[in-house]
């Protein structure tokens, strides 16, 4: 005997239920949108704001200076300071990373790593009032001489060197040591994730553990470390009160990183100046900030392309 | 071999040792090591004589390390083979690394405590700028600020914050939650004082050109610390299980409330760690409150309008324009930082503590 199923009918009179916490949820989830929204909202506003105050620079006839010729100087200067810190800080950042992540005892690793995060808790002001009271006097008397004397046919080393050690170098020198942390964070979770296969493949092999890490752990993790300087350049490139503080500057295109005659950066020329200008002074300051604002866009979405393509390509 | 000598870098011994010779034959005794190190301290201590350069405690460290680096190689090349020393070299070379990196966090605290620690006194404590020219004077005018800007700050940002990655986490599936998340990882990446420029051109608007106020530097800061606040929550919200949600709409809850009571709960220690540290990272914000809020010799209260010193800005000043004699402005300053580094300080720990006792059981 075959038993039917029937169909599951309601009962008569039954109403169906209203979703339970419709309003709620219309009204949280709006929130919620809104909120990701304002994000949106809020970028394009600093674009659109910075362009409009920004924009009577280009129109006006009251400046003496071409826009260009007065921004020269400090997009170099901005760009060379951040290349030198990046030059001093990466190979730096990448020991140190797989110092904590390779070499360092195993009950010691983590404490380690934490004091090298506690660089990054420093606020940047504090750096600024280090480099220009302790390291760019001892930097003036012990190496900035030797430099010029022994080194000076490189024209980065041209003398004389500045008696007040507020160079260039040591303000490469201080960025190199704020955006190590950022490096060296990033460098470090990149190295913890080399497969655990390919490194006991490369140490059963008979490998020694510098050896295992040039084979298993370096390639596996390059893109990532690349993306994680370009994040620090990101930084270095608007660093502004170490700079301000520390370097004495001057209106020059110069490679010459321990002489008298520096070039200023973007930011801190903005923080300098700033306070005391007015009228088309500060719309022209306003345009600088723009310039640098573009520059460090474009660092950044070069990172992130190079941490997708890496990641995908490591996986490969 | 086994794993565990394979791990500790210890070489393996030639192939064929005559049967008289010890088992640790052609490696690097630990005596041995220990001499090398001993050496190399002593080569750096003779640094100390060189002429024409005053004793430096830096130079001492940079100097040992690099004898120890040309020592363990030379002598384990020697001793161990090729490959070894540059095993050695390696070891060698990612520890100075380590310690030459601790050389300027060690230098940065040591100078603000013994420079900044003269100052802290109750003076400095209570007192403004107002009047002071040389001696004296204090921050007190420069702390409140630091609240009102930071409080407003963290009042704007973090519910925003929370909002947004509530979003990104739990609703947004498609373009829209894309490009919010690439908009987020470009707001990281915005230079301080540019924040400070928007927040300017922004109050220009209704305020006019020359505008200062304690609002507008929380705007400037709120800027920079949302995007911090978002990643911090993302990941915490990701953390939570699936199967926590699921348990929650099987009983016929509703997403919001799920949200509320059981999502958020669950990750509330990692984001109140996240925001802990947000805060201690906008609280040493000096470029963006240059060119909103500014700098004044006394006490504001009023956020909207008048110029609000911020404890940075503060330290700032005092050290470019100390006055004269400038030794009292720079007295001022190294406490201000003092102050700020002890500030920090706390909310790291703050944050840790936070960690550890919210910290669900089972969670990761």
């Amino acid at each position: 005997m075959t038993a039917t199923l029937e169909r599951p009918t309601d009962p008569p009179g039954l109403v169906p239920a209203e979703p339970v916490g419709k309003a709620g949820d219309k009204i949280f989830g709006g929130l919620s949108k809104g909120a990701g929204i304002l994000i949106l909202v809020t970028l394009a506003a600093v674009a659109l704001f910075l362009l409009k105050e920004a924009f009577p620079t280009f129109t006006t006839d009251d400046l003496e200076e071409g826009f260009a010729s007065y921004v020269g100087p400090l997009v170099f200067g901005t760009i060379w300071a951040a290349f030198l810190a990046l030059v001093i800080a990466t190979p730096l950042a990448v020991a140190v990373a797989l110092f904590t992540s390779h070499y360092a005892p195993r009950s010691l690793a983590a404490p380690l790593g934490y004091f090298i995060d506690l660089l990054a808790a420093v606020p940047s002001v504090v750096y600024g009032l280090w480099g220009s009271s302790v390291l760019a006097p001892v930097l003036s008397r012990s190496v900035y001489p030797w430099l010029a004397d022994n080194l000076g046919f490189i024209p980065l080393f041209k003398g004389p060197a500045a008696g007040s050690g507020r160079t260039l170098m040591t303000v490469a020198i201080v960025l190199a040591v704020m955006i190590l942390p950022i490096i060296t964070a990033i460098s470090r979770e990149v190295f913890l994730q080399t497969p655990r296969l390919h490194e006991e493949a490369s140490l059963a092999l008979g490998a020694t553990r510098w050896e295992m890490v040039r084979q298993a752990v370096l390639p596996y993790g390059r893109s990532g470390v690349i993306s994680g300087a370009m994040l620090g350049l990101g930084r270095a490139l608007g660093e502004t009160m170490a700079v301000a503080i520390i370097l004495s500057p001057a209106d020059v295109i110069s490679f010459n990183i321990i002489g008298t005659q520096n070039p200023n950066t973007i930011a801190s020329n903005i923080a300098l100046k700033f306070p005391e200008s007015s009228g088309i002074e500060v719309n022209r300051l306003i345009a600088t900030g723009l310039v640098l604002f573009v520059l460090t866009f474009g660092v950044n979405v070069i990172a992130r392309r190079i941490a997708r393509a890496g990641f995908s390509g490591a996986a490969g | 071999m086994s794993l565990a000598t394979a791990l500790s870098g210890a070489p393996t011994p030639s192939p064929s040792p005559s049967p008289l010779q010890p088992l640790d034959s052609g490696t690097l005794r630990r005596a041995q090591h220990l001499a090398i190190v001993a050496a190399a301290v002593v080569v750096g201590a003779l640094s100390w004589l060189v002429q024409g350069t005053s004793p430096n405690w830096a130079r001492w460290i940079v100097v040992t390390l690099l004898a120890y680096c040309i020592g363990i190689f030379v002598v384990s090349r020697l001793v161990e083979g090729a490959r070894h020393a540059t095993d050695r070299l390696s070891t060698a070379i990612m520890t100075s690394a380590f310690c030459i990196v601790l050389l300027p966090l060690v230098s940065v605290v040591w100078t603000v405590v013994q420079r900044g620690w003269g100052r802290m006194d109750s003076l400095f404590f209570t007192d403004t700028m107002r009047g002071v020219v040389g001696e004296g004077g204090g921050a007190w005018h420069a702390i409140v600020g630091t609240l009102i800007v930071t409080g407003l700050t963290a009042l704007m940002s973090v519910p925003f914050g929370l909002f947004t990655a509530i979003y990104l986490v739990e609703y947004g599936k498609g373009r829209l939650a894309r490009a919010i998340t690439s908009m987020v990882d470009v707001m990281t990446g915005i230079p301080s004082i540019v924040a400070g420029l928007f927040a300017y051109a922004l109050f220009v608007l209704r305020q006019g050109p020359g505008a200062r106020s304690g609002l507008s530097g929380a705007v400037a800061l709120t800027v920079l610390m949302t995007p911090v606040v978002i990643r911090a929550t993302e990941e915490m919200l990701r953390l939570v299980p699936d199967e926590l949600r699921e348990a929650s709409y099987a009983l016929g809850v509703p997403k919001w409330k799920t949200i509320v009571r059981v999502v958020l709960p669950t990750a509330i220690g990692g984001i109140l760690t996240g925001v802990t540290l947000a805060i201690a990272r906008v609280i040493g914000e000096t470029a963006p409150l240059l060119v909103t809020a500014g700098l004044a010799q006394d006490t504001n209260l009023n956020p909207v309008s008048g110029r609000m010193t911020t404890l940075p800005v503060f330290a700032f000043y005092n050290y470019a324009q100390p006055g004269v004699p400038p030794q009292n402005g720079l007295d001022r300053a190294w406490a201000a930082a003092l102050t700020l580094i002890i500030v920090v300080a706390i909310l790291f720990t703050v944050a840790r503590i936070l960690a550890k006792i919210l910290k669900p059981k089972g969670l990761r």
